[in-house]
């Protein structure tokens, strides 16, 4: 193997952004059949790397191979052309059009001036057929599972004959389920002699599916090594520059007061279905309650009917005690509830506020914040540098803009401003999503911590591994109802059933 | 956490991409667009055959700005006090409903109606004025302006209520509301019209202002329409709408509703009696451009007054070129308010350039303003190619990609 070209090689590439070096003299090579995984935290510099692959970017220095012969990728067209495919996280689909009219768009196959649809579909059959992709040529996008449009999405490269496959974050939307599964298909690939190159920051993942790993920290490449004899602790440490906790170690719990009672609730999505049918549960003080289960099955609305912002059908919420049905976000944040939501972008934080005007978003109606409904910026920012300090947020001062900052610390500001209100019951919902390990320390320690100062914890999230760190009890919720609970030390297996639904037909 | 901290993507609401674009751009962009709009307009002037250096020179000296400068002597500074005493005349209510779009627009709301709330409160301000003759003055004066602030607030009011109860889209409802102004002030004041002026009866014209509720004139002769004092009513609105902005809860809640609704609602915030609260501040300002006008130098309105009525709608031109900022929609009053008065008949030399053709000069530029403003992304777009000339740069297309400063 060592003797064939390699199918891709990335020479000495130096990418500037202005002052800003985003990768410095990167050396990387693909075998033919191979996968490689690119490794590193938020703003390593991976999209970086791919995009300069891909020709989105041009690089500053460097030179591109591609079996063995010397290219320059000057545009995402010439990059296909060299059989280059890149399945981006967000998929870039028509969601009223068939799978086939997606794959063939911008190649039709014609017969004369008439656009073959017949011809496209054969062939899109043929390649899933080939690869075991189970695809149906005929399905509409918008009906199709997320899993089922990532396949697509490789489908569309292997269409326009990539041999080189560059999965940017490709499990970072899939359920456990749909990762087996596409695993399973990268596996199909590799036998066929595709070369994959895999970007993630999941190390479990990294360690299943590749055949070597180079590790980028800062930009810079650190390492290459063989996935074979890696474990998640080496390249954790190669990944962060130091050794990282990945088993958080916790306390027994030492149980409370009731923080949080739901009883009965039945609550409706936009669409006006019932999307939560009846649920109770109880988080006391002093342990985490997990909330498992796959997206979309009620989870948003059975938080956000607890957390005020969404109006129940029926059915009792009380936070520490107090009733707070139909009181409202306000009404239910005076009772001590605090809510890190689960998209810090759209519900949890201002991106054009200051981090001194994020971090009071919740206490700008009271002194010393605002007096007589005049806010005090001094004492605003005052208040935030104590926070950012407290809650290890880099890169930012009070008065710089959310925007501006790292995923990772963008998430600790939102932990900072629920916690700093001093909760009795603090909800994380997918608290680290989308962070990187150094973060997801962070937020997990965080969270153990309150619990072990006394607040209630409700923790929904929607990775195995997190559930089972943290939770003191696990709940599975499926299609609305809470079907089973668990320990921690239940099994990715027993979970996994419950949550597809198999738990409530054996129960 | 890392050395290339990038900043994650995210869907832009219209209030944040214009604070991005403020950001972006400065204060070189406005000017930029300016100096763009009048060679425009130059060149406009050039192709119909005039000179345009010397018809710009005579717009100059028609707005009287010149008064400013110490060598302007005798019977120059004369006739440029009363030139400048009209531009400022003029520049007041466009400081007020320029303030009132911009601060829909910081509440991510676009506010079109600014004409019709202006119409409303110069309706309630001659109602008011042309009644009570018996009041004293500093009382009656003060009444007509509450009655014109609250019928603006009111009709904007209406725009925000339906907005945060059936979803409507402002926009929409703005622009119908304008019309309605329009055909109820001219049904009010019209021959048999119940407010209709009852010396005059065959004049569709509203009663006049009685002497007791006119704006004193602080600047020039009274009777040849001299500077009243409502210019120090506009420049105290500017600080207002500075300290209910930036300094005040509720302009903190206005803000992070036109920023992200969404994060404003789960942190407590009622957006929709935001929506509402937003309108009528903004109906209340441009209420009150109407009572300026009103109690300042108008007196009475004609239905044709109202019908060619325009200050609310250059009042969007001002919010945009001043980015939506106190001091910007300021500034840009000030520009809008010599250009109009620089080319009206009274104030041109009608030897350099037709004063029937010369509004639609300020018409032209107005429209190009606009049209520049809207079209952010073009100008942006010159000053980052001027920065990096002959480099390539990502597709727009581009996904977000780490590293990127």
């Amino acid at each position: 193997m060592a003797s064939e070209a390699p199918a891709l090689e990335l020479r000495g590439i130096t990418k500037k952004f202005g002052p800003v070096v985003a990768n410095d003299g990167i050396n990387f090579d693909l075998r033919p059949g191979e996968v490689h995984a690119l490794l590193g935290e938020n703003g390593a510099g991976k999209s970086t790397l791919m995009s300069i692959l891909y020709g989105l970017y041009s690089p500053t220095e460097g030179e591109i191979r591609v079996n063995g012969e010397l290219v320059e990728v000057e545009s995402p067209s010439r990059a296909i052309e060299l059989g280059i495919g890149m399945v981006h996280q967000h998929f870039m689909l028509v969601p009223v059009m068939t799978v086939t009219e997606n794959i063939v768009l911008g190649e039709e196959p014609t017969r004369g001036a008439l656009l073959d649809v017949r011809e496209g579909a054969r062939r899109v059959k043929e390649l899933s057929d080939r690869y075991g992709l189970a695809v149906d040529p005929e399905a509409v996008i918008e009906q199709v599972s997320v899993g089922m449009q990532q396949r697509v999405e490789i489908l569309k490269t292997l269409y326009r004959d990539a041999r080189i496959l560059i999965l940017d974050e490709p499990t970072a939307v899939l359920t456990a389920q749909e990762t087996k599964e596409l695993f399973e298909v990268l596996g199909e690939l590799k036998k066929d002699g595709v070369s994959i190159v895999f970007i993630s920051h999941k190390l479990n993942e990294v360690l299943e599916i590749s055949d070597r790993v180079t590790v980028l920290r800062r930009g810079k490449q650190i390492d290459t090594v063989p996935t074979e004899g890696a474990t998640e602790q080496s390249l954790a440490r190669l990944m962060v520059g130091r050794d990282v906790l990945l088993r958080v170690d916790k306390a027994q719990a030492k149980l409370g007061e009731p923080m949080l009672e739901v009883a009965d609730l039945r609550v409706r999505d936009d669409r006006g279905l019932e999307a939560v049918k009846g649920v109770d549960l109880t988080v006391r003080g002093g342990e985490v309650v997990a909330l498992a289960g796959v997206d979309g099955n009620g989870q948003l609305e059975l938080v956000q009917a607890i957390a005020g912002v969404r109006e129940p059908e029926s059915g009792r919420i009380a936070v520490g005690g107090h009733d707070v049905s139909g009181a409202g976000v306000r009404g239910t944040n005076e009772a001590g509830l605090a809510h890190i939501p689960e998209d810090r972008h759209l519900y949890g934080l201002v991106l054009d506020f200051t981090l001194a005007e994020n971090l009071a978003l919740r206490e700008y109606r009271s002194p010393p914040i605002s007096n007589h409904g005049l806010l005090s910026p001094g004492n605003m920012n005052q208040r935030a540098r104590v926070l950012l300090k407290e809650y290890d947020v880099r890169g930012g001062e009070p008065d710089t803009l959310a925007s501006s900052l790292s995923g990772g610390n963008q998430q600790k500001v939102a932990v900072a401003r629920e916690v700093a209100s001093n909760p009795k019951l603090l909800i994380a919902h997918q608290p680290t999503r989308g962070l990187d390990v150094g973060a997801i320390e962070f937020v997990h320690g965080r969270l153990l911590r309150e619990r072990d100062e006394g607040r209630g914890i409700l923790l929904v999230s929607l990775e195995f591994e997190e559930v089972r760190a943290l939770a003191d009890r696990i709940l599975v919720i499926y299609e609305g109802q809470i079907v089973g609970e668990f320990p921690p030390d239940a099994s990715e297996e027993e979970l996994g059933v419950a949550m597809t639904g198999g738990g409530r037909a054996a129960a | 956490m890392s050395a290339t901290e990038e900043p994650e993507v995210r869907a832009a609401t219209p209030a944040s991409r214009l604070a991005a674009y403020v950001r972006g751009g400065g204060v070189i962009v406005p000017l930029l667009t300016v100096t763009l709009a009048f060679l425009a307009g130059g060149l406009v002037m050039l192709v119909t055959g005039k000179d345009p250096i010397a018809t710009y020179e005579a717009i100059w000296k028609g707005t009287g700005l010149q008064w400013l400068f110490p060598w302007t002597t005798g019977a120059d500074r004369v006739l440029a006090a009363s030139n400048l005493q009209q531009t400022l005349i003029i520049t007041t209510p466009l400081i007020l409903t320029g303030l009132a779009v911009a601060f829909a627009f910081r509440a991510g709301l676009f506010n079109i109606g600014g004409n019709g709330q202006y119409i409303v409160g110069s309706i309630a301000a001659v109602w008011v004025g042309s009644s009570f003759a018996d009041m004293p003055s500093f009382l009656h004066i003060v009444l007509a302006i509450i009655a014109a602030c609250a019928a603006g607030a009111f009709w904007a009011g209406i725009a925000g209520f339906l907005k945060a109860t059936t979803g409507a889209h402002e926009v929409i409802s703005t622009i119908m509301l304008n019309w309605i102004a329009v055909w109820v002030g001219v049904w009010l004041f019209s021959l048999g019209g119940p407010l209709q002026n009852n010396a005059q009866k065959s004049i569709p014209v509203s009663e006049d202002v009685v002497e007791g509720a006119k704006l004193p004139v602080f600047w020039g002769d009274p009777v040849l329409q001299g500077l009243h004092i409502g210019l120090f009513i506009a420049l105290f609105a500017v600080i207002v709408f500075w300290i209910l902005l930036i300094r005040s809860t509720i302009g903190f809640e206005v803000r992070a509703v036109g920023f992200n609704p969404e994060a404003a609602r789960y942190s407590g915030m009622n957006v929709g009696k935001n929506y509402i609260l937003v309108m009528a501040v903004c109906g209340l300002f441009a209420g009150l451009a109407g009572a300026m006008d009103v109690l300042g130098w108008q007196f009475r309105i004609a239905t044709n007054d109202i019908q060619i009525a325009y200050f609310g709608y250059i009042g969007i031109a001002v919010a945009l070129l001043g980015r939506n900022t106190a001091v910007g929609t300021l500034a840009a009053a000030l520009l809008f308010g010599a250009l109009l008065s620089g080319t009206s008949q009274r104030n041109l030399d009608p030897t350099i350039f037709e004063p029937s053709l010369a509004t639609n000069l300020t018409w032209i530029i107005q429209g190009l303003v606009i049209l520049i403003v809207s079209a952010d992304v073009l100008v942006l777009g010159m000053i980052a190619r001027g920065r990096g000339l002959f480099r390539r740069r990502p597709r727009a297309a581009a996904p977000a990609a780490e590293g990127e400063p």
